[in-house]
C-alpha cells in the first residue's frame, strides 16, 4: 500500500529505488484462504514471496520478460502474472495459486481436463496454462477453439503443441456445463 | 503375459504432481544453509581480460565467496565424440575452461561465480566487479569463419576448422554421376541457429558432507549418470562413489539438458569451498546465451535426375557452426547424426556429403530435438520437392517412384545405405499414400488453382522422412569415435509382497516413463499397474544408466527392463516347478500365474515372490530374493518414419503465412501408449513448424545476439497452430524385444521442410517461382518473395 501511494504521489524514482532495496514494508496478503503477515525486501517480486517465501513452489519462473506465464497465478479472483507485480504491491490481496485451485484431494474441472486429454508433458508450464484457463472459463464459459487458443496467448508450453491443452480446456468447459 | 495396459491410452500416473502445483523442479529445492550463486558473464563476443577487480564486491554484505578462472580456470568440461579430419587427423579440441581467465569468446562466456546469501546479493556484488576488457572483432558465420583473416576463436586452431570430414561413395563416382544427370536441381540455404528453450530454466544445487566426504549434485538433466561420469572423470577428478548426482522433474530438455554443462561443476567445488549448499538458476537471458544451440548450417547441395525423374545423385557441401567451444556431443550431430541419414527414403545410388566443422564467437550447438536428422531430412525434401517443380511434376509421384521397396527386416534383409547405416524395417509408400488420402490431394488442387486467383493463395508441402534413432549400439559408435557406450540398465526388484520396484537409467523429463514403462511391466507380470513403482533420476538408488535422448528411453531403456523381467520370470518358473513338484520346463507363466502347463495346478506372481523372500520350501541350489538388473545394448539403431504434409495459406497482401492443415502419418513401430505417442508427435510438430515460421537465433555483426528472450525470439503459442491431423502406420522394429523404434523427435524431423515446401509451393502456384524463403519464413520474407525482382 505504502509503495502504490508513494508512486501515485510522483515519489522521485532515486527515492523510490532506494525504498524497494533497503526499505522493508510490512505486507498482510491471503493466499489459498490463509493470511499471511511478512516483512519483505522491497524490490521483491511477487512470484519470489510466493516461492521463496511461502514455499508455494507451484508458480514457476520460465522467463524474465512476463512473456511465458509460468508464474500465472489469481489476484483478486483476475489472472496475473506473478513476476509482474512486486510482493508489496499484492499488500491486502487476496491470492489463489495452483495449489489452492481446488480443495485438498480434489481435481478443478481444468486439473481433470489436463489430465484426461493429456495436456501437460514435462508440466513446468502446466499450473501458469491451468490458472490462465480458469480465468478464462470464468469470463468465457463456452469458449470456442479459437477463443481458447487466443486466451493462452499469454502462455508459452514447449512440449504440447497446444493441441491437447486446447482439448483439455474444452473438456473442463464441457464438464463445468454439465455441472451448472 | 497379459495384454490389458499396452496399447492402451493409460492416463499419465505423474500428472497428479504437475496439475496440483507438486512436481518438484530442481529451484524448487531448499536446503538447510543453502546459498545462491550469480555468473557474472561476458558482455562481448570476443575479448581479452585485461584484469579482474573483486575486491569491491568481496567486501559486500552477504557475499560468502567470489570465484575466478585464476582458482578454476584449470578445470574444464570435455567433448563426448571424437571425429577426425579427412586425413585423419584428430579434431581440434581446445578446453573449455569453467571460469575464462585469458579471452572471452561468446557473449556469456563466464568470467565470475559470486556466491552470497541470497540469489539478489550475489547479484549486486556481481555488479560491483570491475573487468578491463580489450575488446576484438568477432565473427558468428561458420562459412565466413573458414576465410582468411578471420578473427581466431581459439588461437591454436588454424582458419577456426575443428575438423573437415566425409561421408558416403567416393566424391569422383558422385561428380561422375551428376555429369550423367538429365536435371540437377541445386539449393543454397540456411538452416538457421535454434534455441531450444526448455520451459525450465537450468538449475543446479552443489552440496557436500564433510562427514562422509560425498557431494550430491541436484541438476536439471536428462541423464545423471552421464553427469557423474563425466564430472568425475573428466572434470574434477571426483572419485564416482562418493558423488551422487539427482535429476528431480526436470522441465523439458529437447536435447539441451544432456550436455555436462560448466556450472554443474562449479557449484559442486563452491559447496566444498564453503561448507555449504550452493544454488544457481539461470535466468531465460543467460539460457540464451548459454544453453547450447540446435541446427546451424550453411549448405550447398545438388540433387541429380536421370530423364525419367529416377535420383542418380546427391552431392552436399555444408559449413556447420560448433560455436565458441566443443560440446558435449557436438561434433557428433553433424556428422553421425546427420551424413548417416541422406539416403533418406530414396534410392539414391551415389551421395556425397563434404562437411566443414567451424569455431565461431557463439554460444556452442549441439544436438537439438532431433539433431542433425532434421537437418539431413530438409536438405533432401527440400530438394525433391523444389526438383518436381522444376521438372513439372508431381511431387508425391516423384517421391513414390525413388522410394525404397517395403521390407520387414525378418524374412527380407535391412536395407543398406551408402552412408553406413542399415535401416531395419521399413514400408515407406503407404505413409505417403495414406497422407495424400487424408488430404484429399486431387480436390486440394482443384481448391489451390481457385486461390492462386485471390489474395489468400494455398501451397501444400511434403516431407518424407526417416531417421535413426534407440541410440545407439555401443560397438558401432565406439568405432565412430563415441566416447561412451550407448546401452541403458533397467532393475526389476519385486517386493516380498509382490510389489514392483523398477529402477531405470532413462529419464523423463516429459515423456511419462512412469506410466509406459509400468504398462510394460504389468503386462509383463500379469499385475495391476498400481504394484509398480518406476524409479529414476537419482545414481544412489539407480545402478547406472546413460539418460533419454535420442528417442531411446522405451527402445533401449524399456528393453532393459524387459531382460530383467524375463530373468524375474524364468527364476520364478524354476521356484514354482519346485513348490507343485515339475521341471521348471513344465511351467508356463500367463496372466501373473505360474501353472504346470495343461493342469489347473499354479501359483500366482505374489507366492513366489513371497516364497523367493521366505525360502523354506526351496530349490537347493537357487539364491532367495527376486531382483535382476540388466544391461541392454541394441543391435541396431531404430528407424522411424513418415509423411508429413502441410497446407498453408498466404496473405498476398502482408505475406503472413498461416498453416490451415498439418497431417502427419508416423510408423514408430509398436506403441505402448498411443496417448502419449502421439502427445510426442504433437510436440515435436510444433518445434518444426517453429523453426519453419518463427525461430531463429539471431547475431549482429558483434556477436551479440538480438532477439536473446522471450520477448524476442518467437516461439509458436497456440493460435499459431492448428489442430493437427495423425494417423499411424505400425512396422515393428525387428531387433528389441519390444518391437518398439521411438517417437520423441519424429515430429520434429519431418514437419520443417513440409511447411517450407508448402510456401514455395503457394508461390509458384501464384507465379512467383523462387526456390528458396529463408526460415524463420516471416511475413516480410514471404512478402518479399513475391514482389518483382
Amino acid at each position: 500500500m505504502l509503495c502504490n501511494t508513494l508512486k501515485t504521489n510522483g515519489f522521485c524514482a532515486k527515492a523510490l529505488n532506494f525504498y524497494l532495496t533497503y526499505i522493508m514494508p510490512k505486507i498482510t496478503l491471503t493466499v489459498n484462504g490463509k493470511t499471511h503477515t511478512h516483512e519483505v525486501e522491497g524490490r521483491l517480486l511477487l512470484v519470489h514471496y510466493l516461492r521463496d517465501t511461502l514455499g508455494l513452489t507451484g508458480t514457476h519462473v520460465g522467463c524474465d520478460t512476463s512473456s511465458c506465464g509460468t508464474c500465472t497465478i489469481h489476484l483478486d479472483g483476475k489472472a496475473i502474472k506473478s513476476c509482474s507485480l512486486l510482493a508489496a504491491q499484492a499488500d491486502g490481496s487476496s491470492i489463489t495459486t495452483i495449489e489452492g485451485l481446488a480443495p485438498e484431494g480434489e481435481l478443478h474441472p481444468l486439473q481433470e481436463g489436463f489430465k484426461e486429454e493429456h495436456g501437460l508433458q514435462c508440466g513446468f508450464c502446466t499450473p501458469g496454462m491451468i490458472m490462465c484457463a480458469a480465468d478464462l472459463l470464468s469470463r468465457n464459459p463456452d469458449p470456442t477453439e479459437q477463443e481458447i487458443r487466443e486466451g493462452l496467448e499469454g502462455n508459452i508450453c514447449r512440449c504440447t503443441g497446444y493441441h491437447n491443452i486446447v482439448r483439455a480446456i474444452q473438456y473442463a468447459a464441457q464438464k463445468s456445463a454439465v455441472a451448472v | 503375459m497379459s495384454n490389458k495396459f499396452i496399447g492402451k491410452s493409460v492416463k499419465r500416473i505423474e500428472d497428479k504432481r504437475f496439475i496440483t502445483g507438486k512436481g518438484r523442479y530442481t529451484d524448487d529445492i531448499v536446503l538447510p544453509g543453502m546459498t545462491y550463486a550469480y555468473i557474472l558473464r561476458s558482455p562481448y563476443a570476443h575479448a581479452r581480460i585485461r584484469s579482474i577487480d573483486y575486491s569491491a564486491a568481496e567486501a559486500m554484505q552477504g557475499v560468502v565467496t567470489i570465484m575466478t578462472g585464476e582458482e578454476v580456470g584449470h578445470y574444464g568440461v570435455p567433448c563426448g565424440w571424437q571425429v577426425n579430419f579427412k586425413n585423419g587427423d584428430i579434431m581440434k579440441e581446445p578446453p573449455h575452461p569453467l571460469l575464462v581467465k585469458d579471452k572471452v569468446r561468446h557473449v556469456g562466456d563466464a568470467v565470475a561465480m559470486v556466491v552470497a546469501e541470497t540469489r539478489e546479493l550475489a547479484q549486486d556484488a556481481a555488479e560491483a566487479i570491475i573487468i578491463d576488457y580489450e575488446v576484438l572483432p568477432a565473427v558468428t558465420d561458420a562459412s565466413k569463419a573458414v576465410l582468411p583473416g578471420a578473427p581466431l576463436v581459439h588461437d591454436d586452431v588454424p582458419n577456426n576448422i575443428c575438423f573437415d570430414w566425409e561421408i558416403g561413395n567416393p566424391k569422383a563416382e558422385v561428380d561422375e554421376a551428376m555429369a550423367s544427370a538429365h536435371h540437377i536441381t541445386s539449393l543454397d540455404f540456411v538452416n538457421q541457429r535454434l534455441s531450444p528453450n526448455a520451459m525450465e530454466p537450468r538449475s543446479y544445487i552443489g552440496q557436500y558432507d564433510n562427514v562422509y566426504d560425498k557431494y550430491t549434485l541436484y541438476t536439471s538433466t536428462q541423464n545423471p549418470h552421464l553427469i557423474r561420469l563425466l564430472m568425475c572423470a573428466f572434470v574434477l577428478g571426483l572419485p564416482e562413489h562418493k558423488v551422487r548426482v539427482v535429476g528431480p522433474d526436470v522441465g523439458g530438455g529437447f536435447g539441451s539438458k544432456i550436455y555436462h554443462y560448466t556450472e554443474e561443476a562449479l557449484v559442486t567445488l563452491a559447496s566444498k569451498k564453503i561448507g555449504r549448499p550452493v544454488k544457481w538458476t539461470e535466468t531465460r537471458s543467460e539460457a540464451f546465451q548459454t544453453d547450447a544451440h540446435g541446427r546451424d548450417h550453411v549448405t550447398h547441395a545438388e540433387m541429380g535426375f536421370d530423364a525419367q525423374g529416377n535420383i542418380v545423385g546427391l552431392r552436399i557441401k555444408t559449413f556447420a557452426n560448433l560455436g565458441a567451444y566443443l560440446s558435449t556431443f557436438g561434433t557428433a550431430v553433424p556428422t553421425y547424426l546427420h551424413g548417416t541419414l541422406l539416403q533418406g527414403l530414396y534410392t539414391t545410388p551415389k551421395i556425397h556429403l563434404d562437411m566443414t566443422c567451424v569455431f565461431t564467437h557463439t554460444t556452442a550447438v549441439d544436438a537439438y530435438r532431433g539433431a542433425g536428422r532434421p537437418e539431413a531430412t530438409f536438405l533432401l525434401e527440400r530438394l525433391v520437392d523444389l526438383a518436381a517443380l522444376e521438372m513439372g511434376v508431381d511431387p508425391a509421384e516423384l517421391r513414390l517412384k525413388n522410394f525404397i521397396p517395403a521390407f520387414d527386416g525378418v524374412t527380407q534383409p535391412g536395407y543398406q545405405t551408402n552412408v553406413a547405416l542399415q535401416y531395419d524395417s521399413g514400408n515407406y509408400h503407404s505413409v505417403l499414400e495414406r497422407g495424400l488420402e487424408m488430404l484429399g490431394y486431387e480436390n486440394f488442387r482443384k481448391e489451390q488453382a481457385e486461390a492462386a486467383k485471390t489474395n489468400k493463395i494455398l501451397g501444400v508441402g511434403f516431407s518424407t522422412y526417416i531417421e535413426a534413432c534407440g541410440i545407439a549400439p555401443s560397438a558401432v559408435v565406439g568405432s565412430l569415435g563415441a566416447r561412451a557406450g550407448l546401452y541403458e540398465v533397467g532393475q526389476v526388484r519385486v517386493q516380498p509382497t509382490g510389489k514392483i520396484s523398477v529402477f531405470t537409467g532413462a529419464h523423463s523429463h516429459g515423456q511419462g516413463h512412469e506410466t509406459t514403462f509400468a504398462q510394460v511391466v504389468a503386462d509383463r507380470l500379469g499385475i495391476p499397474m498400481e504394484d509398480v513403482d518406476i524409479i529414476h533420476g537419482d545414481s544412489d538408488t539407480v545402478a547406472f544408466g546413460m539418460g533419454t535422448y535420442g528417442s531411446r528411453s522405451l527402445a533401449v531403456g524399456g528393453s532393459a527392463i524387459v531382460k530383467s523381467l524375463d530373468k524375474i520370470i524364468e527364476k520364478g518358473a524354476k521356484i514354482a516347478a519346485h513348490k507343485l513338484e515339475c521341471s521348471a520346463d513344465d511351467i508356463e507363466f500367463k496372466d501373473g500365474k505360474f501353472t504346470v502347463k495343461g493342469t489347473d495346478k499354479s501359483l500366482s506372481f505374489g507366492d513366489i515372490a513371497l516364497t523367493a523372500y521366505v525360502p523354506h520350501v526351496y530349490p537347493a541350489n537357487l539364491e532367495p530374493g527376486l531382483d535382476f538388473s540388466s544391461f541392454y545394448d541394441p543391435t541396431n539403431f531404430t528407424y522411424p518414419f513418415g509423411c508429413h504434409i502441410a497446407v498453408v495459406e498466404i496473405d498476398k497482401e502482408t505475406g503472413f503465412t498461416r498453416v490451415k492443415r498439418f497431417i502427419a502419418v508416423d510408423d514408430v513401430g509398436n506403441v505402448i501408449n498411443p496417448m502419449i505417442v502421439d502427445g510426442q508427435i504433437h510436440g515435436g510438430l510444433a518445434q518444426g513448424i517453429g523453426q519453419a515460421l518463427f525461430e531463429g537465433v539471431e547475431f549482429d555483426e558483434n556477436g551479440q545476439i538480438t532477439n536473446g528472450s522471450y520477448m524476442d525470439y518467437t516461439m509458436p503459442r497456440a493460435d499459431d497452430l492448428p489442430m493437427f491431423e495423425l494417423d499411424r502406420q505400425v512396422t515393428p522394429c525387428p531387433h528389441n524385444p519390444l518391437g518398439v523404434k521411438g517417437a520423441g523427435e519424429a515430429g520434429c524431423i519431418g514437419s520443417t521442410p513440409a511447411v517450407v515446401n508448402a510456401v514455395i509451393d503457394a508461390l509458384w502456384s501464384a507465379g512467383h517461382k523462387v526456390k528458396d524463403v529463408r526460415m524463420p519464413m516471416t511475413p516480410e520474407r514471404v512478402w518479399k518473395a513475391m514482389q518483382p525482382a
